[in-house]
């Protein structure tokens, strides 16, 4: 009995392989735009989330074809970026200084094929590899002088999840806009979570676990923060949510605008400091298309849109007009280079 | 064999058959081939049409096809099912079409691209064999090593600092050194819980799983300070090790099929010879199957716990170091995505025997690689792929349930004591 149905069962499966193998559809073959994430994974709220939907995004507009794969964990990088290559993709993206090395030696062994890098660069550069690299601590100084200038405690707050630079840029740029706005003004308010001499701060080394985020910002809160910057992608929103609990503090988000991505919180989510990934992913994918792919590096910053401060959204009644004409300033004083940023961070 | 030895046996076969229930074990039947592979054959098979379910019920284009028409919906969900498990398949073990004709018309690289996928599974079996193996190891001495992961992690470690940090070496000794590191950072890592269970008591499990949390946050540490790669500002990744330390692949892109796989079928036989053909694997097995009649009859407990847990870790840091000096190049956060849980489940699939580990691994290396394949085609997410090892595993874990489906006859006694003997590991004792 048993294996009279083993036997059917398998007729059935084989079946449906041969069946499926005669019904093969034939396509135009249209443009092939992939992206390789790294082991964050595509639905991270942070920058492979973003990336995607920089693909997503041209595939809407331009006509091309957008795919993705999941890297589950290093070994898979090499993996994933080859299975790419043997799908014929036109440009593949790979995300994040981790996939660096998969990402060079790929490029170097098939020249004709585009790869784009989100947050690494090349030097020298690779012909066929274009590094995206993000001025973020331009948008961070700009959050930092708006919370300098909001803050009714006298104390704001950051924490990341690791002490890489891609993080520290954040609270560096941070501290020092907060730093700035005290020097205008002649205030104290003090930056908790980031020592911008020692390079030292809060971290909670790690970047998926919530609860990890909720007890680093019920911390700040009890040091008497009322403005919190997590860095620290998904664990953020645990920051988000003791935030809102807590009721009487803000959060700014960092890399998408939270006030969209996630609107739980929108209500406690004073700006955003955006990374916007998606439109240099976008325009790398665009110039691969129209065949004016050029191996290098592009970076982006509050000149040309690549980093930004968000929207104040429903909180805007927070921030007095004088602020927002002084942050105006000091936008196009940092794009004019009036205001300087750290040289350590110079991408 | 000595008389001492001999007598030993005898023992072991007495107390298999106290287990038993008084019955002498009866002598192999001819049939015993098709009745050890008929459960995990039949859970494969059961996996892969639960599987063809769930790719159906989760594909919107399957759901728009039933709002034109039933007949058009299930037309639709078999060519699903079917786009994706030929994805598996051809992502697995290569297209034979494609092969033929590379073979014929192609070039070098056309014949590369072709015979890849097969490569690439045994690729992705590698670390499942040393994982599996050290699992199955611990289980056999009765232990339940679940800190196979920290010890991956470890040995991956120690292999890379050997790896990067010595230059000017011979590969022929600065290869195997790097190796031999990682099984060694293993090895103690896995001996500390072995320790602590001989001397103190303490449960091993508990202090796998401690060691675990120790090994992530020591190699986190590691990676962004001691090891960091000069001039990335701390980045978790280390300097890429010196080529003298890399285990060589032997083809050129994009196959990555490297002489760890030969390792680990080297190991698996060791180990085989160690647990079947050795006065010590016997004293192991013993303990096992019964630690009191083993201490009974003047084993020394203490020392096969002790180096039962050291040659596991051993085994698991051979897992990490492997990974390293094959395929990674340079060690970096994110290492594996729990090598050292899945190998439980597959020491289990395996029956706990070197053999039974190694075809599971395949198992193992042949569904995650033909899931990539299947994204790309179909769309279907990875994540069905393992859901797929899990339903199988409870198949496994549970014959009874396959039994019911392909009603099947229950089993004799002596099968019963033989899956109970694996779970007498998992802390269910006798």
């Amino acid at each position: 009995m048993s294996k009279k149905l083993f036997a059917v069962m398998s007729v059935l499966l084989i079946a449906v392989f041969l069946l499926s193998a005669c019904a093969q559809p034939t396509e135009v073959a249209k443009f092939k735009a992939c992206e390789v994430t790294d082991t964050g994974g595509v639905d991270d709220k942070s920058f492979n989330a973003t990336a995607w939907k920089g693909a997503q995004d041209a595939q809407a507009q331009l006509d091309i074809e957008a795919k993705y794969l999941e890297s589950k964990e290093v070994a898979d990088f090499e993996k994933n970026i080859n299975a790419f290559i043997a799908e014929k993709c036109d440009i593949i993206i790979t995300v994040g200084f981790l996939l660096g090395d998969a990402t060079k030696a790929a490029a170097e062994a098939n020249p004709d094929v585009k790869f784009s890098i989100v947050d690494y660069g090349y030097s020298p550069v690779i012909p066929n590899v274009v590094g995206q690299a993000f001025q973020t601590d331009e948008a961070a100084f700009l959050a930092g002088y708006l919370s300098a200038g909001v803050t009714k405690t006298g104390k704001v707050g950051t924490f990341g999840g690791m002490n890489i630079p891609t993080v520290s840029i954040f609270m560096d740029g941070y501290a020092r806009g907060v730093a700035y706005y005290n020097e205008v003004h002649g205030t104290a308010v003090e930056t908790l979570g980031w020592d911008v001499v020692a390079k030292e701060g809060l971290f909670t080394n790690d970047f998926s676990d919530q609860q990890k985020g909720r007890e680093m910002a019920i911390t700040l809160m009890d040091e008497g923060a009322d403005i919190i910057v997590p860095v620290a992608g998904p664990v953020g929103l645990g920051a988000a949510a003791a935030v809102k609990e807590r009721g009487n503090a803000y959060i700014i988000g960092v890399d998408s605008d939270w006030f969209l991505t996630a609107p739980d919180y929108a209500d406690v989510t004073l700006t955003s400091i955006m990374k916007l990934m998606d439109v240099t992913t976008f325009q790398v994918i665009k110039a691969a298309k129209e065949g004016t792919f050029a191996g290098g590096s592009v970076v982006g910053n509050l000149s040309n849109g690549g980093v930004a401060l968000a929207p104040f959204h429903n909180l805007d009644g927070m921030v007095p007009a004088e602020l927002k004409a002084e942050l105006d300033t000091l936008k196009a004083d940092i794009i004019s280079g009036k205001v300087t940023m750290n040289p350590d961070y110079k991408q | 064999m000595r008389k001492k030895d001999l007598e030993k046996k005898d023992l072991l076969k007495t107390v298999i058959e106290e287990l038993n229930g008084g019955e002498p074990a009866k002598p192999k039947k001819k049939r015993a081939f098709w009745k050890v592979i008929q459960i995990p054959a039949l859970a494969i098979l059961t996996g892969l049409i639960l599987g063809a379910i769930l790719i159906a019920a989760t594909s919107f284009t399957v759901y728009d096809a039933f709002k034109v028409g039933f007949f058009n919906g299930i037309g639709t969900a078999f060519a699903e099912v079917g786009k994706a498990y030929l994805g598996l398949l051809t992502g697995s073990l290569g297209n034979p079409v494609e092969i033929i004709s590379a073979l014929i018309y192609g070039d070098a690289q056309d014949v590369r691209n072709a015979i890849n996928p097969i490569l690439e599974s045994l690729v992705q079996a590698t670390p499942y064999i040393f994982a599996g193996l050290a699992c199955a190891l611990a289980f056999r001495a009765g232990l339940f090593n679940i800190g196979v992961e920290g010890q991956l992690f470890m040995g991956a470690a120690a292999a890379t600092f050997v790896g990067y940090s010595l230059t000017g070496l011979p590969a022929i000794i600065h290869m195997p050194l790097a190796f031999l590191a990682g099984a060694l950072g293993g090895a103690l890592w896995g001996m500390v819980p072995g320790l602590l269970k001989a001397t103190t008591g303490g449960n091993e499990v508990i202090n796998c799983i401690m060691m675990n949390y120790i090994a992530y946050r020591v190699t986190t540490w590691l990676l962004t300070g001691p090891m960091t790669r000069p001039g990335t500002g701390g980045m978790p990744i280390s300097p890429i090790i010196e080529k003298s330390a890399q285990i060589p692949q032997f083809f050129k892109t994009p196959i990555r099929f490297h002489l760890g796989f030969f390792i680990a079928l080297a190991f698996a036989a060791l180990v085989w010879w160690i647990l079947f053909k050795t006065t010590w694997g016997l004293n192991l097995r013993m303990v096992g199957v019964n630690p009191r009649a083993a201490k009974y009859a003047g084993l020394n407990i203490t020392q096969v716990t002790i180096i039962g847990m050291a040659l596991s870790g051993a085994l698991a840091g051979m897992a990490g170091g492997n990974e390293i000096l094959a395929i990674n190049r340079s060690m970096a956060i994110g290492l594996s995505a729990g090598y050292g849980f899945d190998s439980i489940a597959l020491a289990l699939l395996g029956n706990n025997h070197p053999v039974g580990v190694i075809f599971a691994a395949l198992l193992f290396g042949v569904l995650k690689n033909g899931a990539t394949k299947m994204m790309v085609v179909s769309g279907t997410p990875i994540d069905i792929v393992t859901i797929l090892q899990a339903v199988i595993l409870i198949f496994v874990a549970a014959p009874a349930i396959i039994r019911a489906i392909y009603r099947m006859r229950q089993p004799l006694k002596e099968e019963t004591a033989a899956a109970s003997f694996t779970l007498s590991g998992w802390g269910g004792g006798k």
